[in-house]
């Protein structure tokens, strides 16, 4: 019964970006699965495709980006009465970016929180309009009903006097309070899925522990399934259930989190996490990933890690691209070690 | 102010005695002064030879503007910046004049955070790193291209990129390029202003480990600046915690992690997030904002967000004091407190 | 503190060098990259081969034109334009264009002189003849033209003015004056703009205060009108070049504010940029500061300001000039050209006196191709 508790399953999906200096392979193979009510963390560093990841489930990837392959199916909810989980499957990649039937989706099913508070909210509207504007586009209720529902859902985001901030301009919060306006919006249509797209990086680390506090109790709350993308191992290990590791476009390895951190298969997981300083360990040396994450025109041949990897296997990583392989229930690796043993 | 800290003044390098820098606040059209931003109030370091002092706290708590008024970057508003040389005696940073201050230079400098904005476009390497010895008339011609090539390896860059412009490089790159222009006049103090949070954490280690490689092959002396707890914690001998221009507590690194004394030490501690799953404990979460720098609260700053505030911190302001060797603090109740440190 | 910027957006990554010719790409300069992106503009590039033809045809007006632009002939005034021909009458075909002679006749109606061609007289046109004498560049006598016909035939391809004067002479004359007191007159805004902009972003302060309000005052004022005033104080018995010189200080004199403005902004922004810091940590002096960190990094702009505001000199000029404020004839610029073509009679019996209009609009809307260009390629986030 896996299938039915998935609420959106990626399968190799390729987003391209085709610039006058060629091709961006922005994402290159990326498959993971998100369970219904759980969090799958989607870690990586910069310019490994989780951006553009999460913009192709939500069909707004920006020109000249385009989804050239793979699929997106999400498992709409028809009945969900607990017993009997009857669910649709829509392809996203199907449907039109613009059309009627994705915009219903967009903001309403699956809906998102973006890395910016500074910039991802209209300046000239009051943070109430903002809000209201998301209900009502997919409510049918008037705006006096969508004024309560605005004030209610800036309390449940934990506001001081959500009575007074409705009326507030965005520029009067500061980025934390604008963070949590980004999550009522999101929230506000009770949505399947949320995509949080580095929600607290711009943010101190005591605010951050707020808004993540926050996100995990309205998701207990609401038994919302959250996609959420960051670079910081420390977030993924308190946040998530699942993680999907991104390297340069493709999705290396997906594991449950004890599985990530405890039990790393692949060797770009591993190093990542030795590289880390971690609080409270006896001072050692890191050991750092040698080499540097290669230019995105210039992705090298077969596995696109092998530069770096200590396991490389001339020959073999730098000629042929691995297969995304299943090791063991619910983790998969992209690996030439793992096929060979699989033979 | 009554510091007594044991340091023996043959190893103290560097002395901050109550430094202060409060920007004006302009309003109108003839630009009167309304009030001021205390970014710096009051701060007090003793830097020992050879060490890294790491100086941490969150975005606006003035560790920026601290770093840069000891370089007089930014020229301090008052207080005293004392450089004690085994030869010269101590030198008063703060009270040299415009020649004076240029010969000094040589001995402090500066690495940045921004990758981008800290190499000049339109400059080769060459042009970057020699540029030191170009100013002040050290080398020039073949013997600048030599010395340019030996500060380049030191950082680990081959010399075939001294023709190249900043483009050409990824963020770890344009850091050891940084790094190496600022060791072109063999300083004896860099203040290195956040230089691995703009990279990416696979690359932080490996310019992390080469900053502890330069400390003991040239013997540096750095004033570390960061706000993530875990880089400070892996490379400071001594750690102070600041918050809206004021240290809060100051302590051997750790005596501050194990031990920390003061609550804003205990809930930055505490924020941080653990890269493991088996290891989340339960967070304490500060309420509201960090305070305005311009329109601080009385008494302790840090009151309005304190879960141990009394009365007396309302309206009276704690001094730092030595609560036990070489450990400061400013809390009025920081002998009675059992705070949670780390491990 | 600064966010890390972890997100991978494509301008960012379209930022990185280009992979297989990575090495080549570290050792460009930004205005060999620059050069590359305004390369790849077709329209930045269309609108560069216009002004190179433009100025080539100003520059060998003389060449280009078979008669003199000073030269009358009462004997075909307002001609319109003798359109070369491959066609004759009977349908046969020429090699060689040629065009029809030319039959006067008076229209006792209207009383005046009509022009018709006359298909009974063919003339040749004939290539590097020899016409009336000029100097090549001013310094090379020369008396060989582009094209032109034996007498008794005339050869007016954009017709003739009210006193009979080749247009096609006068309108390529006509550009010389025009298209270069824009760049004159540019050149003096540059200088003027980066001098006072660098100072008052740089020192800040007072200077600063000053200074802006100063160009806020200046920059409230009407432009036509204070153009004219500074026009009308221009003594009436000066020369045409000290006049040409005169009206493109006073163009440049309302014109550098703009600029200056631009440049302070950028000097305030370069002022905080790591880098200055840096320089100024090693001992950099504010001279090396200004000469290494800053001009070098608003050139690329203060070019593309330059370059978008030249039609707006152009312009100026051509208006000024027409409202017989500007150039005085007998010299020539477009703006005196289209004095003639100030009313109706003219636009509907001899609507070809409005063809160095034409040209005004090719040269504004090349330079603003070019302009667009050169922004578009000193934008740094698009490699």
């Amino acid at each position: 019964m896996a299938e039915l508790d998935e609420v959106l399953r990626v399968d190799e999906l390729r987003t391209y970006f085709y610039t006058q200096e060629g091709t961006v392979r922005a994402v290159d193979g990326a498959s993971f699965a998100v369970k219904r009510g759980q969090v799958l963390g989607i870690v990586g560093e910069s310019g490994c495709g989780k951006s553009v990841a999460a913009q192709s489930i939500l069909r707004i990837v920006p020109p000249p980006g385009r989804i050239v392959g793979g699929q997106i199916i999400y498992h709409r909810q028809v009945a969900a009465d607990g017993a009997s989980n009857l669910s649709e499957m829509l392809n996203l990649t199907e449907m039109h970016p613009r059309g009627q039937e994705m915009r219903s989706i967009r903001g309403s099913e699956i809906s998102m929180v973006f890395q910016e508070p500074m910039t991802s909210l209209d300046p000239v509207y009051t943070v109430g309009d903002q809000i209201m504007e998301a209900i009502t586009l997919h409510q049918n209720v008037d705006r006096r009903e969508a004024r309560k529902r605005a004030i209610e859902m800036l309390e449940q985001v934990g506001m001081p006097r959500p009575g007074e901030i409705v009326d507030n301009y965005p520029h009067q919060l500061s980025g934390g309070m604008r963070q949590r306006v980004m999550i009522a919006i999101a929230l506000s249509c009770h949505p399947s899925l949320l995509i949080a797209d580095e929600p607290t990086t711009a943010l101190d680390v005591t605010t951050e522990a707020q808004i993540l506090d926050l996100m995990r109790n309205l998701q207990k709350q609401t038994g919302t399934a959250i996609v959420y993308i960051t670079h910081n191992l420390g977030v993924i290990a308190e946040m998530c259930d699942d993680v999907a590791v991104m390297y340069l476009g493709k999705v290396v390895e997906q594991a449950d989190v004890d599985s990530i951190f405890y039990d790393p298969k692949h060797p770009y997981t591993q190093a990542l996490l030795r590289s880390i300083p971690r609080i409270g360990q006896a001072r050692k040396r890191l050991e750092p990933i040698k080499g540097i994450v290669p230019d995105p025109y210039a992705i090298p041949q077969g596995c696109p890690f092998w530069p770096r990897c200590i396991h490389a296997m001339p020959g073999l990583c730098d000629h042929d691209q691995p297969e995304y392989v299943p090791i063991a229930p619910g983790h998969s690796v992209r690996c030439h070690l793992f096929r060979q043993e699989a033979m | 102010m009554a510091i007594s800290q044991p340091v023996g003044s043959t190893d103290l390098l560097l002395e901050v005695k109550d430094l202060k820098k409060h920007f004006p606040i302009r309003r109108g059209f003839l630009r009167r002064t309304v009030g001021y931003v205390k970014a710096v109030d009051g701060v007090s370091l003793r830097i020992r030879r050879g060490e890294t002092f790491g100086l941490v706290g969150e975005s606006g708590c003035g560790k920026t503007t601290t770093g840069r008024c000891i370089l007089r970057l930014i020229e301090p508003t008052s207080g005293e910046v004392i450089l004690h040389d085994p030869e010269k005696g101590p030198v008063h940073v703060e009270a040299l004049d415009k020649d004076q201050m240029r010969d000094l230079r040589r001995d402090l400098q500066i690495v940045f955070q921004d990758p981008y904005s800290s190499l000049n476009p339109r400059l080769t390497v060459q042009q970057i790193v020699g540029e030191p010895l170009v100013v002040n008339k050290i080398a020039r011609g073949k013997e600048l291209q030599d010395r340019v090539a030996e500060l380049l390896a030191a950082v680990g860059l081959r010399s075939e990129v001294m023709d190249r412009y900043p483009h050409a490089f990824s963020g770890g790159q344009r850091q050891r390029i940084g790094l190496a222009r600022a060791l072109a006049l063999n300083p004896k103090f860099i203040v290195a202003d956040e230089p691995v949070s703009a990279l990416d954490v696979s690359v932080q280690a490996q310019v992390l480990n080469l900053m502890e490689d330069l400390q003991d092959k040239f013997g540096l002396t750095y004033l570390f600046v960061a706000h993530d707890l875990s880089v400070i914690e892996h490379i400071s001998k001594h750690v102070a915690v600041m918050y809206v221009g004021k240290l809060v507590e100051s302590a051997p690194t750790d005596e501050l992690f194990r031990n920390p004394r003061h609550p804003y030490t205990e809930a930055l501690m505490s924020a941080v997030p653990k890269p493991d799953p088996r290891a989340q404990s339960a967070r304490i979460l500060l309420t509201g904002e960090v305070a305005n720098p311009a329109k601080p609260p009385p008494g302790c700053y840090f009151h309005p967000r304190c879960r141990y505030a009394i009365d007396r911190c309302k309206v009276e302001a704690p001094a730092l004091a030595e609560i036990a060797p070489e450990h400061l603090v400013a809390c009025w109740r920081a002998a009675e407190l059992d705070l949670r440190g780390i491990g | 503190m600064r966010a890390k910027s972890t997100s991978a957006n494509p301008a960012i990554q379209a930022a990185a060098p280009e992979g297989a010719a990575a090495t080549d790409v570290g050792r460009l300069s930004l205005w060999q990259l620059m050069k590359r992106r305004f390369l790849r503009n077709r329209l930045a590039m269309a609108g560069t081969v216009m002004l190179v033809i433009l100025y080539l045809l100003a520059l060998l007006a003389d060449f280009f034109a078979p008669y003199h632009y000073l030269a009358k002939s009462q004997d075909y005034v307002l001609l319109p334009p003798q359109w070369p021909r491959f066609v004759d009458a009977e349908g046969k075909f020429h090699s060689r264009p040629f065009v029809y002679g030319i039959e006067t006749v008076l229209d006792t109606y209207n009383l005046r002189y009509m022009h018709k061609a006359d298909p009974t007289q063919i003339y040749p046109i004939g290539f590097f003849v020899r016409g009336a004498e000029y100097k090549l560049l001013g310094l090379i006598p020369a008396d060989i033209h582009l094209f032109g016909v034996q007498e008794p035939g005339t050869c007016y391809i954009l017709g003739t003015d009210r006193l009979g004067q080749d247009l096609l002479a006068r309108t390529l004359h006509g550009g010389r004056v025009s298209l270069t007191i824009g760049l004159v007159g540019v050149a003096l805004t540059i200088m003027l703009g980066s001098a006072l902009g660098t100072a008052s972003g740089y020192y800040g302060g007072v200077t600063d205060t000053l200074m802006q309000r100063g160009i806020e005052i200046l920059a409230s004022f009407p432009q036509i009108p204070l153009w004219a005033a500074f026009a009308a104080a221009v003594p009436p018995e000066w020369s045409s070049l000290k006049r040409y010189f005169a009206l493109s200080v006073i163009l440049s004199l309302v014109n550098w504010t703009g600029l200056a403005r631009q440049v302070r902004s950028k000097v305030l922004a370069y002022r905080e940029m790591d880098y200055t810091s840096a320089a100024r940590a090693v001992g950099a002096s504010d001279w090396r500061i200004i000469l290494i960190h800053m001009l070098p990094n608003a050139l690329s702009h203060i070019i593309v300001v330059a370059t978008l505001s030249i039609p707006g000199m152009i312009l100026a000029e051509t208006s000024l000039s027409f409202l017989g404020l500007g150039i005085q004839p007998p010299m020539v610029s477009w703006g005196v050209l289209l004095q003639d073509a100030t009313n109706v009679t003219v636009i509907v019996l001899n609507p070809w006196l409005l063809i160095p209009g034409l040209f005004v609009i090719v040269a504004v809307l090349a330079f603003n191709f070019v302009g667009d260009g050169l922004r578009d390629a000193a934008d740094p986030f698009a490699i």
